[in-house]
């Protein structure tokens, strides 16, 4: 089987794991949830009643069965149910809104991390034991120490003590958002201290791994034969050496999108920045069970997504994956 | 066979009782380092909250006393609500060493079970057991941390450790997995079959002890996890 089909197997079958386990959480759990949520909400009409016993399986309406296969139904139509409590507002316009946020801010955020970790880790590979190297454990530090630590101090010493940056928040509480300079620039400026402690806290394991793997791939005889051809450094670095030495920081990258989404949870709340993570922790404060099953099967695809394609990156990346795909 | 050790020189003059302070004295540095900060550690978490000075949760009053620089009476200072901070962290760190502890060892007990036996057992049952463990390592854990203990009722210690325990343990059985399959065809795992062991005594006995060194190193990786995961927990907060 070619390489990509069996991952995009592998892929849906993790879906539907993540979608069925989405399925039984609410079912499973002691208590009463629709009960909780309306003594919380009294203001809800009986038609959300209905379509909160419904998602959550409570008062069960048909078989187990039956009740599954409504509940797929509705979420390939990504129709998730009416939100409680910010009713009647429907849980997709709610993660549409804060999707965004999320994934701009996180995903730069994570792509620059990459890149610079991984040509500092180029560079100290190449010149092991140099200067470079040994900032190598400094930085190692800022990852070591918890990451809403490090976020606190920062936000301390840069927004609270000197006004550098703002507080907290996606943008100025005057302007509405839009396309035009004022948000735009507002949102960016907004974004620079959140997007400063992902890159800082992460730069290291990426430098790390990467000057590692540089250091045994330079051992090689190709690179050690390109040498002797007498190839400038340049080419030696970054065409023999880096792009070998890339694969396994690859495949390290697609696992690491997960802990990165966990991450940006904790950097949302910190912040107070309008994104995904933060619409979770109101979701859990407020009791809202559809909106919390909602974001975590969004955050759970994302995840997935992310994974294909950096799938899609190492084949094209990596001669022999695509080799392998023409002989199995 | 104390001879063989370079360090002693008459090691047969040595009596029985003196073995363990030599012990000790052999220890490499970060070694004893890493002993004497655990050790405060542990230390703090069974006398804590004895000698916790005050009543970590009682909220004095005094406005004077809302978020007070450390001082004589309040060694670590005190909270927004007046609480002492000095009794609030005397009384936390049992906490969680007791959740990092249980944690790892349940994570740690599943993911070998679960790695051994899919590289010693082969066929349908790795290839199940793999897929398992590669759909669990995808699945982003702290949002469905989160969305779990949001549903539970009871939110305190032992669920928090339930549920941690059930979602940190695929990196490990990755990693075991990994480690049976290059050891499981060694000469010596040959010649324990070829003499009638039974299976579980061949894992137990030969496979698992070659490979305490990986599991140590997962279950400090999942220690340092749970730890990680249980500040990040909104709904979890410890009670205090």
């Amino acid at each position: 089987m070619p390489f990509i089909l069996r991952r995009l197997v592998f892929y849906l079958v993790a879906a539907w794991v993540a979608l069925t386990i989405n399925f039984f959480i609410p079912r499973a759990m002691p208590g009463n949830a629709v009960q909780s949520v309306m003594a919380k909400f009294p203001n809800l009409q009986p038609a959300a009643y209905k379509a909160l016993e419904a998602l959550l399986g409570v008062g069960h309406p048909g078989s187990i069965w039956h009740q599954y296969v409504s509940y797929l139904n509705e979420i390939f139509h990504f129709n998730f149910g009416t939100d409680v409590s910010q009713y009647p507002a429907s849980v997709s316009s709610l993660l549409v809104q804060t999707l965004p946020w999320t994934i701009i801010l996180v995903g730069t955020a994570t792509v620059i991390a990459f890149l610079i970790g991984t040509g500092l880790g180029i560079l100290a590979g190449w010149r092991h034991g140099g200067t470079l190297d040994r900032v190598l454990p400094g930085l190692m530090f800022l990852q070591a120490i918890p990451y809403f630590f490090f976020a606190l101090i920062l936000l301390e010493l840069f927004a609270i003590r000197y006004h550098v940056f703002p507080t907290g928040q996606g943008y100025d509480n005057g302007l509405i958002p839009g396309w035009h300079w004022d948000f735009i620039s507002s949102a960016l400026y907004h974004s620079l201290l959140p997007a400063l402690t992902i890159v800082l806290t992460s730069i290291a394991g990426w430098m790390l791994t990467m000057r590692n793997v540089m250091i045994t791939t330079i051992g090689e005889d190709y690179v050690i034969a390109a040498q002797a051809k007498g190839l400038p450094n340049r080419r030696v670095i970054y065409t023999y050496a880096a792009r070998n030495a890339l694969l396994p920081q690859l495949q390290g990258f697609g696992l690491a999108v997960g802990f990165v989404v966990s991450g940006a949870i904790v950097m949302e709340i910190v912040f107070g920045y309008p994104g995904i993570g933060l619409l979770l922790l109101n979701a859990v404060t407020s009791n809202d069970y559809p909106l919390m099953q909602a974001i975590f099967l969004v955050i759970t695809f994302a995840v997935l997504l992310a994974n294909l394609i950096v799938d899609v990156i190492i084949v094209v990346a990596d001669p022999r994956a695509r080799t392998m795909e023409a002989a199995s | 066979m104390t001879a063989v050790l370079p360090i002693s020189a008459e090691p047969a003059a040595l009596p029985q009782e003196e073995a363990r302070p030599g012990r000790w004295r052999r220890m490499p540095a970060k070694a004893k380092a890493g002993a004497i900060l655990l050790g405060l550690f542990v230390l703090a978490a069974i006398i804590g909250p004895f000698v916790a000075p005050y009543d970590p949760s009682f909220q004095n009053p005094s406005p004077a006393l809302s978020l007070h620089a450390p001082y004589s009476a309040h060694l670590l200072g005190t909270t927004q609500s007046g609480q002492d901070v000095l009794s609030q962290l005397l009384t936390g760190i049992r906490l969680t060493l007791e959740l990092a502890f249980f944690v790892g060892l349940v994570a740690t007990v599943l993911s070998v079970i679960v790695g051994v036996t899919a590289a010693f057992l082969g066929g349908v049952w790795d290839e199940v057991l793999s897929l398992l463990t590669n759909v669990f390592l995808v699945i982003p854990a702290l949002p469905l941390l989160i969305v779990l203990l949001g549903y539970l009722q009871t939110k305190g210690q032992t669920a928090t450790i339930l549920v941690l325990s059930l979602l940190s343990w695929p990196w490990g059985a990755r990693v075991v997995r990994a480690q049976t399959l290059a050891i499981r065809n060694r000469d010596y795992i040959s010649a324990a079959r070829e003499t009638g062991e039974k299976t579980w005594r061949i894992i137990g006995y030969e496979i698992v002890p070659n490979e305490v060194s990986l599991i140590a190193a997962s279950f400090v990786n999942t220690v340092l996890y749970a730890i990680g995961a249980s500040v990040a927990l909104p709904s979890s907060a410890s009670p205090t």
